[in-house]
């Protein structure tokens, strides 16, 4: 099984990097036939409108949208939870659009107040895991069908709908790599699933 | 919850990377940049064409423009403070800038001192033409390397100089021996730690740019391929006669650096590129990148 990230802008090796510890190959997938390659994506941490904008130019947006609605595993970090999200508080921009959730971009305000924190995600085990938070998005309201993973002061950071999974920090920056291992189950099952 | 971090300053860098930073006078000219997909933008007053035409002492801009060009954009916004000048530099952190460029583009404050960036919760991008260079800003608390170029020129080959400079230095460490490591450290004149850290990662430990000349999809592309992480394009947009086109080529070469087809394709159309001026045949005492030790 092989596990795309997508490769146009970001933070693309750390999350290769994290796949490989768990022994998974990835793929760094630029273009949409190299979509069929792979069991699921990941979208990395970037600027969402760059990214945004080079997925409208490679004809890449509609095919995902697609693959998405049919139980394709997609995890967005930071920027690929702006793009999974189907509204933004009213900012428009190029998305995949999938998940029933408002996002809020640079919710926590510019630079100077990127932080990190201790999170607790009962579905990746009972110790506390470290988030690195950058410029970062949040999540203020989410769907009937939308799975709230955890949240800090009422702003929730990781959410699941699905064979979908957004997180509002950057996984690919710590060496904990349980939700990393989270997605790859899900890409499992998904496989299990459509076979 | 933890802020100024080491971690979050350099993830920032890391979150740039594959992308282009534009420099830009007006929030007309970032929103140009942000509509062609640049990942963040550099405000300033003048460009370094500009700076170098016009001679006389280059300082901080007028933090009225950062602010306007702030609120015009969405994306990162980067600002210079003179080398040395860490009131400027505070200035800027007061502002809330993204990222701040102790930049050799300015004419520095202190002929000996860089800014002690540790001091920051905001990061900071430096400019280096070898890896010593690298390490001393590094150790300073840069989390942000860039090289310098030769800035305003339009001409790239200084960039390609400094970053072939930077690999061949970072192979020189990893293949060296444990027991060399401290008399390169002394070589280099850069922290003993970091040379470690690079023999380790076999890389700078920091993101790096490229900067200084860049002007065409191509030159972008070609820096990409040396191993630079991503790119800064000075003059060479809006010192071109479309940058709309030329900065929407740039990001897509920058993206698809090994594509030679898909660069041809983004190369046509686009206009002339900056005039600029040739590096070779430029007095020593005309060029930036020595600014700055």
């Amino acid at each position: 099984m092989k596990i795309g990230v997508l490769a146009l802008q970001g933070a693309v090796k750390e999350h290769c990097q994290a796949l490989a510890a768990l022994g998974i190959e990835s793929l760094q997938v630029k273009y949409r036939e190299e979509l069929d390659q792979i069991a699921g994506l990941i979208i990395p941490g970037g600027e969402s409108t760059t990214v945004g904008k080079l997925l409208v130019r490679n004809q890449m947006m509609e095919p995902l949208r697609e693959l998405g609605r049919q139980g394709f595993p997609i995890f967005g970090t930071c920027t690929g939870m702006i793009l999974l999200a189907k509204d933004l508080d009213g900012i428009k921009q190029p998305g995949i659009a999938l998940m029933e959730m408002t996002v809020v971009r640079n919710a926590f305000g510019r630079q100077i107040a990127s932080f990190e924190a201790e999170l607790d995600i009962s579905e990746i085990g009972e110790e506390p895991y470290k988030a690195i938070f950058i410029r970062a998005p949040y999540v203020t309201s989410v769907g009937a069908g939308v799975q709230v993973l955890s949240e800090l002061d009422d702003k929730i950071l990781l959410v699941r709908e699905g064979n979908l999974l957004a997180a509002a920090f950057h996984p690919e920056l710590t060496a904990d790599y349980r939700i990393h291992q989270y997605f790859v189950d899900i890409c499992r099952q998904q496989r299990r699933l459509s076979a | 919850m933890e802020t100024g971090t080491s971690m979050v300053k350099r993830g920032l860098a890391e979150m740039l990377k594959g992308g282009v930073i534009m420099d830009v006078t007006t929030p007309e000219q970032a929103k140009i940049a942000e509509e062609a997909g640049a990942v963040a933008v550099m405000a300033l007053e003048r460009v370094p064409a500009d700076i170098r035409a016009e001679g006389g002492v280059a300082r901080m801009s007028d933090p009225e423009i950062i602010i306007k060009i702030m609120e015009a954009v969405t994306i990162p916004v980067m600002a210079k403070a003179r080398i040395g000048h860490f009131v400027e530099a505070k200035v800027l952190e007061a502002l809330e800038i993204d990222y701040i460029d102790e930049s050799e583009v300015l004419t520095p404050a202190d002929d000996l001192y860089h800014i002690n960036k540790h001091d920051f919760k905001v990061p900071f991008v430096c400019g280096a033409r070898n890896l010593g260079e690298a390490l001393r800003r590094i150790g300073e608390g840069s989390a942000m390397i860039r090289t310098k170029g030769e800035a305003g020129t339009g001409d790239v080959v200084e960039a390609v100089k400094h970053i072939r400079t930077v690999n061949e230095d970072v192979r020189l460490v990893q293949n060296a021996a444990p027991e060399e490591l401290m008399t390169i450290a002394k070589e280099l004149g850069a922290p003993y730690e970091l040379v470690c850290e690079v023999k380790q990662l076999g890389r700078l430990p920091v993101v790096n740019f490229a900067a200084g000349g860049i002007a065409t999809p191509a030159d972008a592309a070609l820096m990409m391929q040396l191993g630079c992480d991503g790119i800064f394009v000075g003059s060479g947009i809006f010192k071109s006669d479309n940058p709309a086109a030329r900065a929407k080529a740039i990001v897509d070469a920058t993206a698809h650096y090994q594509d030679a087809k898909l660069l041809s394709e983004v190369s046509k159309g686009i206009g002339t590129a900056m005039r600029g001026m040739s590096v070779g045949s430029m007095k020593e005492e005309e060029k930036i990148a020595p600014r700055g030790w």
